[in-house]
């Protein structure tokens, strides 16, 4: 199974490694997949006062593809409006990418990990507008993880 | 680091040049048919395949009239299963083998079972090693066979054979034992390990692909499966089919080097390996190994690197061959099932990557792969969310993952 220049180039050149704040308020956080299944997607995005999606980081445990899935995911979610992300679609990744039929799981999972972190920072927005004395809490996919 | 690098000798070996020259022949002016006992050009094809039969026999302490040539280990391996299986079923219809087994003795295993035949797995201790006394208590007087090979081929872990040989002797069943790992990287020696059949594979020594050979037993006691494969009557009836000669010449000079070679090639090799290991592991946390630490073929080596996929760990080799027991790897998104079956946990599972040494390679070699090996797990720990996690205080393995 032969890769396709992109999937090796997001590989070599990968973009927006990292992490931000995830108990900045500004921030949305989005993990999807385990490691029993051999994939973790970590995406976060980061909004300015008018939802624009100013910056976005990946993190991620899984085969190039799937490397290669979320990096392109945040590179196109930089500079969309916050609504725009979902508009987002695994095929669209597919496409870019060139991934053969055995990968198309690794784009499903890249759009899970956008929408998730959307929703982390919609459902925060809503914690701060209901109380102004919002705790911030990280609010990602993954229920307690213990210290 | 331009040139390519192969470290995937248990998947196959590259064709040693002297058995090239060897063969050649048998693919030129000597093509005649070994069965053409009319004509020189028979008779000659007749004489070498005589002769590499004598030099597979030599390495299994077995006598030539033992040996019996195949396409292959996957076919020496239903011959044994299903063989065994047809002709002795009025005996008893029990088969006994274990999970870490080449799916070649797996998959008949499994046929069998679809005729009504029952198989019995082995438990395995957390390197793959079975019990002989679960062994000794699972025979029953229904049982026929025992299948279990000598190493296996993804994580190198030895089974201890001639326990089982003594056990089986003692139960009156058959032992076969798939060798393809371990004929011609360490001694082996049929009547020492108790072995009824056994098979074994000409592209793991440096051999060509599609012809193999199996150790049938004659004598004490004699064992006779029925062939798959009906026809001229040829290889005693066992297997029928034109003889594959430049195949056999190739199988049986690579037997030859293999024993002229082993005691030197086996010092060589596992040192290879061992610096391999040590290179990695001296520079790397969290790198597990699998299998036995010691009681291993000498040329593999599997680690489990945490928190890094294999797939994406080979894809930063790129230029280095090796495998993985990564799902992402397989066609059937399945992790290894070796692994699953060592309870080794999905997720070092898919960390897993397997080195095998060989021949060819050289110390350069593994000097330059420890270097990548190294790099790009770091690489890979700085791009992973789990590494991330662990860093933090955090537990992956406790964590409740909304999986798909």
């Amino acid at each position: 199974m032969a890769y396709s220049e992109k999937v090796i180039d997001h590989f070599e050149n990968p973009r927006n490694i990292g992490s931000l704040d995830k108990d900045d308020p500004s921030v949305g956080t989005g993990v999807v997949g385990a490691p029993e299944c051999g994939d973790v997607m970590k995406l976060q995005i980061q909004v300015d006062e008018n939802d624009n999606i100013v910056d976005a980081k990946f993190k991620t445990f899984g085969c190039g593809s799937a490397i290669a899935s979320s990096s392109l995911a945040t590179e196109w979610l930089k500079g969309r409006k916050l609504d725009e992300a979902r508009a987002i679609k695994n095929t669209d990744i597919v496409k870019e990418l060139a991934l053969p039929p055995v990968k198309i799981h690794c784009s499903v999972l890249a759009e899970d990990a956008i929408r998730a972190a959307v929703d982390d920072l919609k459902s925060k927005k809503k914690d701060q507008g209901a109380d102004s004395n919002a705790a911030g809490a990280s609010g990602a996919r993954v229920a307690t993880a213990e210290k | 680091m331009n040139e390519r690098i192969y470290l995937d000798n248990n998947a196959t070996t590259p064709l040693d040049p002297r058995v090239l020259e060897a063969l050649m022949p048998y693919l030129t002016d000597k093509f005649g048919n070994a069965a053409s006992r009319s004509h020189g050009f028979g008779w000659e094809a007749e004489e070498a395949v005589k002769l590499a039969r004598e030099q597979t026999a030599e390495l299994l302490g077995a006598s030539a009239r033992d040996v019996i040539f195949t396409s292959g280990a996957t076919e020496g391996n239903n011959i044994a299963i299903k063989g065994v299986a047809e002709m002795y079923a009025d005996r008893g219809k029990h088969v006994i083998t274990q999970p870490t087994e080449h799916k070649a003795v797996i998959d008949p295993c499994r046929y069998l079972e679809q005729q009504g035949f029952r198989v019995t797995m082995l438990g395995l201790d957390k390197y793959g090693r079975i019990d002989p006394d679960e062994l000794r208590s699972a025979i029953t007087d229904e049982t026929i066979l025992v299948s279990i090979m000598h190493g296996n081929n993804e994580i190198g872990t030895l089974q201890p054979v001639a326990e089982i040989g003594q056990i089986c002797k003692d139960q009156g069943v058959f032992y076969h034992c798939d060798a393809c790992q371990t004929f011609g990287k360490i001694p082996i020696d049929v009547n020492a390990m108790g072995v009824d059949l056994l098979t074994l594979s000409a592209h793991k020594i440096y051999g060509p692909k599609g012809v193999g050979a199996m150790y049938v037993r004659r004598k004490n006691p004699r064992v006779r499966p029925k062939p798959l494969l009906h026809g001229g009557g040829h290889e005693r009836g066992m297997r029928s089919g034109t003889l594959n000669v430049p195949g056999i010449v190739g199988l049986g000079a690579a037997a030859e080097l293999c024993g002229q070679e082993m005691n030197v090639e086996f010092k060589r090799l596992a040192a290879l390996r061992d610096r391999l290991r040590d290179g990695i592991m001296s520079q790397l946390d969290l790198v597990h190994l699998n299998g036995h630490p010691t009681d291993r073929t000498p040329t593999n080596l599997n680690l489990s690197f945490q928190y890094v996929e294999g797939e994406s760990l080979m894809m930063g080799m790129k230029n280095v061959a090796v495998s993985s027991g990564s799902a992402c790897t397989s066609a059937s998104l399945e992790p290894s099932y070796v692994l699953q079956a060592l309870g080794v946990g999905d997720d070092l599972a898919h960390s897993s990557i397997r080195f095998s040494v060989g021949r060819f390679n050289t110390s350069e070699e593994i000097d330059q792969v420890v270097e990548k090996v190294v790099a790009t797990v770091k690489k890979l720990r700085e791009m992973s969310p789990l590494y991330e996690m662990a860093k933090e205080g955090i537990d992956p393995s406790k964590v409740e993952w909304a999986a798909q």
